[in-house]
């Protein structure tokens, strides 16, 4: 399931502070490993710790309370609505059945499904060149009111797809959860600016800009296509350009077979460059 | 109830467990997070930061708020992630521990030093 902004907050408290009994060392761990694994964030509240204040949405607080606690209840905001769910005598898995059941009872909807795969800016780093925009097909960039580079449709970019990082010329734009660095956040060294130059450098071994030359190849293919009537030659041309890019910018063939007309690639160029400031 | 609605804390652990992704090691994740919960310390655990970001999840700004210590991934990252969800970490008051690269004794040792004189 992609980011949606509607989606409600949905959070547990593991309650262990005054007026409950704290959880074996075991039965904590397990717990807390069995929830976040299905995806749930979890605040562990011990005697005197602090903890992040929960804001808004639902609370699920799980305890082994001292005394019958009110099924549901509310902050002195009212924005936090309160649930209450006593555990004692459950194991681990009827703790975590019992988060299920609730979280259906709210038809709040089940965590995961998407694997949060998006483009982070290092504005430390970034220039505002708006290469990146340029480059992404799938609308991902966008301009703020300042006309400054930002991820506004963190939802449509490619999982696994790196690309963009690899023509950024400032190593500005991260992938976390990508697997090596400077992609994931790693420190940006010389060698790494130097090899990131060296992937950039696909543009000039293209000819210039990647989108330039892709339709230069596509228009000597055509004027070959129709001086010798070949076609096979001319898919088989673009192929060997698309392999090309590929390999050397780490693009997943899917996003490869999901690319754009050429016609559209144009008219997104000539938004993304009209949207610069300056 | 002091742990629902605002609240000021000297220090708070942010723990990360990158639920979506294989590229933190799942010993030291695992690791980390057992002896967190063996500790007896207060802290939040949350599913995948990258995930909380994209959704502009409102509680990274209460977490951003105040001095924190975080298990996670590269620096770098953590405080881009921060910085997509409009919620920036912090200069200083923020300590960054990086599961990818560190061992589970060393970012345990750092989530739970007595220290509240954190820096990244």
């Amino acid at each position: 399931m992609k980011p949606a902004a509607t989606t409600p907050i949905f959070r547990i408290a593991l309650y262990e502070g005054a007026g409950s009994q704290p959880l074996s060392r075991v039965e904590r761990a397990e717990l807390l490993q069995t929830l976040l694994d299905r995806g749930y964030a979890v605040t562990c509240i011990r005697p005197g710790g602090p903890v992040n204040a929960a804001v808004e949405g639902r609370l699920l607080v799980l305890g082994k309370f001292d005394e019958q606690k009110p099924r549901e209840a509310e902050d002195d905001g009212g924005k936090v609505q309160l649930h209450f769910r006593p555990i004692h005598g459950l194991d681990v898995p009827a703790m975590a059945q019992l988060v299920e059941q609730v979280r259906e009872e709210w038809n709040a909807p089940k965590p995961g499904g998407w694997k949060p795969w998006f483009p982070v800016i290092d504005y430390g780093r970034c220039t505002n060149c708006m290469q990146c925009l340029s480059f992404c097909l799938f609308d991902v960039y966008g301009v703020n009111g300042e006309g400054k580079i930002k991820v506004q449709k963190a939802g449509n970019c490619k999982t696994d797809c790196p690309a963009c990082s690899r023509v950024c010329p400032e190593v500005a734009i991260l992938f976390p959860k990508y697997k090596a660095g400077p992609i994931n956040g790693d420190e940006v060294r010389a060698e790494d600016m130097q090899r990131e130059k060296m992937k950039v450098d696909i543009s000039a071994l293209l000819g210039g800009d990647i989108y330039a030359a892709l339709r230069q190849r596509s228009t000597d293919a055509k004027a070959r296509f129709s001086k010798e009537r070949d076609e096979k030659r001319a898919i088989e041309e673009r192929k060997k350009c698309l392999a090309k890019l590929q390999e050397a910018l780490d693009i997943p063939p899917e996003v490869m077979n999901a690319l754009p007309s050429a016609d559209l690639i144009r008219s997104k160029t000539a938004a993304a460059m009209a949207q610069k400031p300056g | 109830m002091n742990w629902v609605g605002s609240m000021s804390n000297p220090l708070r652990i942010l723990y990360c467990n990158c639920t979506y992704a294989q590229v933190v090691p799942p010993e030291v994740k695992q690791a980390v997070l057992r002896k967190l919960a063996e500790s007896g310390v207060a802290f939040d655990a949350v599913a995948d930061l990258c995930e909380m970001s994209a959704k502009r999840d409102p509680s990274l700004k209460q977490l951003a708020s105040g001095s924190l210590k975080i298990a996670a991934c590269y620096p770098r990252a953590v405080r881009g992630l921060f910085i997509a969800a409009d919620a920036p970490l912090p200069a200083e008051g923020v300590e960054i521990c990086n599961m990818r690269t560190e061992s589970a004794e060393q970012v345990v040792g750092s989530l739970l030093s007595q220290e509240n004189e954190v820096s990244s």
